[in-house]
């Protein structure tokens, strides 16, 4: 775009479309399952490509599966994924067991992945604090929900990862809204200046609840705000899970290898609406827009991909189906089974000892709950 | 034993700990190579090394959520906001995730995390610096809310505060930070959170305070004392837990009582501490329960604020309605 103002001896509008066109998206897959960038192809073997496969199916029936459970009244507050699986299961799949975890509210299925029990993870829907009393060994921590808080949460955990001499990484997610907040810009300005080992992964899936993301800002990507932090950015096509596999590995080695934090953001669209209480994308987005989204689907390219390969069929994407089933059937029968939680429960855990306001408040709740 | 000013005592708990613990880091603006803007931390980023005390990018929220990260990291962190005033911009990491990490994770997880910040009037600084905030962050369950009067217990209760694997804000009165010396003990020692202290014994009437506040108190109670009355102060140094049964007994040995706090008087500590007195001990009373504090605006530009804040002046007048009753 041409500047109507003079320059004088310098063109700041130069330098920031420079900065813009720098910003190219990162594909391996196309939407026919075409390996159309093999530089970038990562390094991962026939069982590795079918596990994520799985995984990726798996996911998809748990979404339809957690939506229709939410409607017959058997989940609570559910934030449909359809659409960024591989966004969020590819990231996850390209981290190890001691990296860390900082979700936001949508990002339950990376916390599965990384070893949430299933029945937990109904337990954090239905408003159950056993949702988030995390079992040992798992490196997550509950869905944030208030937008952004846990990318500077992310920075810190990074810095103490450094702090110990660890080899691993403090990775958050956030949404195209969550770009705009302060924190967003704290966080990865705070990892850059310490440079500890952190990944941004923002899901740009072009819509905050209703806001479109060219109302969030001027900028045209959000990897560039990258630029002004002094760290990577890139932006990966996010329906691709390769492409972001490859992305977030790298980002991965760069930070264990001491050379700071990365963002990443990755262009997706999530099918459903922004939550299952009443939101309605039908007020916000065309069909068209949904329909040119749907073609890029993350499960369709990888399992064109993976049955050219040779390696996927029917028969075994069947399978996943009915172990997802399975799964969520036992599950939602343990988190039946799970105590009622009780305003007791909550008042033990204030405070590491009760003051003694709580205690007097605690007797009476104790006596009204035993009736 | 050494003579201390309270920012002496402040900077003598810090080391302790920074010895004590390896987990124990902190940092903030400018409290590295500069020794903050009050010199509090002078000296410590040199025997501690920048590893452990160190400068952060000028940025609140990024400075309370690096606080919970690191708290989830297994460390101790003592974090610096450089005036309280500036808390707003990290509210949400107070109060909205350390307050709340113990309940939502169901005790998994814990932010063990020390605010330490200054504030207070009667030192003529710009705007949102010298602000009275202790009563918003009681509000908040989870919190625990410190505020000293004197250096021998500004140590004993940062080391607590720091101890403590719940989170705990730290006010540091500018006022009182050089305004006297106290002799305070060389080694550790602690006091322990959420108990008062009677700074001097009364029997007519029980000045319940906290803070600068105490000192005028006290300067009150002197006053009163040569008219004849024998007033007591009660120092609460911790609000939130309150010291519910210190205040109680006080009450029930005088039979009256106000409470003096330097903050504006809508919905803050003195009210809750009324509203204990009335729950508790009404019938050990002999006259209402009155309040001296600053007025219902927000903190003054500095030319009003001598008149602003409460004084010595105020906490006789007060006394009198309460003694002649």
């Amino acid at each position: 775009m041409a500047s109507k103002t003079k320059n004088q001896g310098f063109d700041a509008m130069k330098q920031l479309e420079q900065i813009s066109e720098q910003f190219q998206t990162i594909q391996v897959l196309n939407e026919e399952g075409e390996v159309v960038n093999e530089a970038a192809m990562p390094d991962l073997t026939d069982e590795q490509l079918q596990e994520l496969m799985s995984r990726m199916v798996y996911t998809r029936i748990l979404d339809q599966r957690s939506i229709s459970l939410n409607r017959q009244g058997r989940l609570g507050f559910y934030a449909p994924t359809a659409g960024q699986e591989a966004s969020q299961l590819a990231s996850q799949y390209a981290l190890e067991k001691e990296d860390f975890i900082l979700p936001g509210y949508r990002d339950v299925p990376q916390m599965i992945w990384h070893g949430l029990p299933l029945y937990q993870a109904f337990l954090f829907s239905r408003g159950h604090f056993h949702g988030n009393q995390i079992p040992e060994g798992v490196n997550v921590i509950s869905p944030q929900i208030i937008i952004g808080a846990q990318i500077i949460q992310a920075a810190g955990v990074a810095l103490g990862m450094k702090k110990r001499g660890a080899k691993s990484v403090a990775i958050t997610y956030t949404g195209d809204g969550g770009a705009s907040q302060g924190d967003f810009y704290e966080g990865i300005n705070f990892a850059g200046a310490f440079k500890a080992p952190a990944i941004f992964v923002v899901q740009n899936n072009r819509f905050a609840i209703s806001t479109p993301v060219e109302k969030q800002s001027a900028a045209k990507t959000i990897a560039q705000k990258a630029v002004a932090a002094g760290i990577p950015g890139i932006q990966v096509d996010g329906m691709d899970p390769l492409a972001v596999y490859s992305a977030v590995k790298q980002a991965r080695e760069r930070a264990i290898n001491g050379e700071g934090p990365t963002l990443i953001e990755t262009l997706t669209y999530r099918y459903g609406p922004h939550t299952m209480a009443g939101d309605d994308p039908t007020r916000y987005r065309t069909s068209d827009l949904d329909n040119e989204w749907e073609k890029k689907d993350p499960l369709v390219r990888f399992r064109k991909f993976l049955e050219k390969k040779g390696i996927w069929n029917e028969e075994k994407e069947n399978e996943v189906i009915e172990k997802a089933k399975e799964d969520i059937k036992e599950a939602i029968k343990k988190a039946d089974e799970a105590p009622k939680q009780k305003v007791t429960d909550l008042m033990e855990n204030m405070y590491e000892q009760m003051p003694q306001n709580l205690e007097e408040q605690y007797a009476i709740y104790k006596e009204k709950e035993s009736k | 034993m050494a003579q201390m000013t309270l920012i002496q005592a402040i900077t003598d708990a810090l080391r302790i700990e920074l010895r004590n613990d390896p987990n124990v880091l902190l940092f903030g603006e400018d409290v590295g190579n500069n020794g903050g803007v009050f010199r509090a931390t002078e000296g410590l980023q040199k025997e501690f090394g920048e590893e452990r005390v160190f400068d952060t990018p000028l940025a609140e929220s990024g400075i309370g959520g690096l606080a919970i990260g690191l708290g989830l990291q297994g460390f101790r962190p003592i974090m610096e906001i450089q005036f309280f005033g500036f808390v707003y911009e990290v509210i949400d990491s107070i109060s909205g995730q350390m307050a709340r990490m113990r309940y939502r994770s169901g005790g998994r997880y814990n932010s063990p995390v020390t605010i330490r910040s200054p504030f207070g009037g009667g030192v003529h600084t710009p705007e949102l610096h010298a602000d009275s905030l202790e009563g918003l962050m009681t509000q908040q369950p989870g919190l625990k809310v410190v505020i000293p009067s004197t250096p021998y217990d500004a140590k004993g209760l940062l080391l607590s505060a720091i101890r403590d694997n719940d989170p705990v804000i730290f006010l540091e009165h500018m006022k009182l930070y050089r305004s006297f010396r106290q002799e305070v003990p060389e080694e550790e020692y602690t006091i322990p959170l959420g108990k008062a202290d009677v700074k001097r014994e009364g029997k007519d009437l029980s000045i319940i305070t906290y803070g600068a506040m105490v000192h005028e108190s006290l300067k009150a109670a002197e006053e009163l004392e040569k008219e004849g009355f024998s007033v007591e102060v009660v120092d609460l140094r911790t609000l939130a837990p309150l010291d519910i049964d210190a205040i109680v007994a006080s009450v029930e040995k005088t039979g009256r009582a106000i409470v003096v706090q330097e903050a504006q008087k809508q919905a803050g500590i003195a009210a809750q501490v009324v509203a204990e007195i009335n729950d508790r001990a009404i019938l050990s009373l002999e006259a209402p329960v009155l309040r001296v504090a600053g007025p219902d605006t927000v903190y003054p530009f500095s030319q009003a604020e001598t008149v602003w804040l409460p004084n010595y002046k105020d906490v006789i007048e007060t006394a009198k309605k309460v003694l002649s009753f």
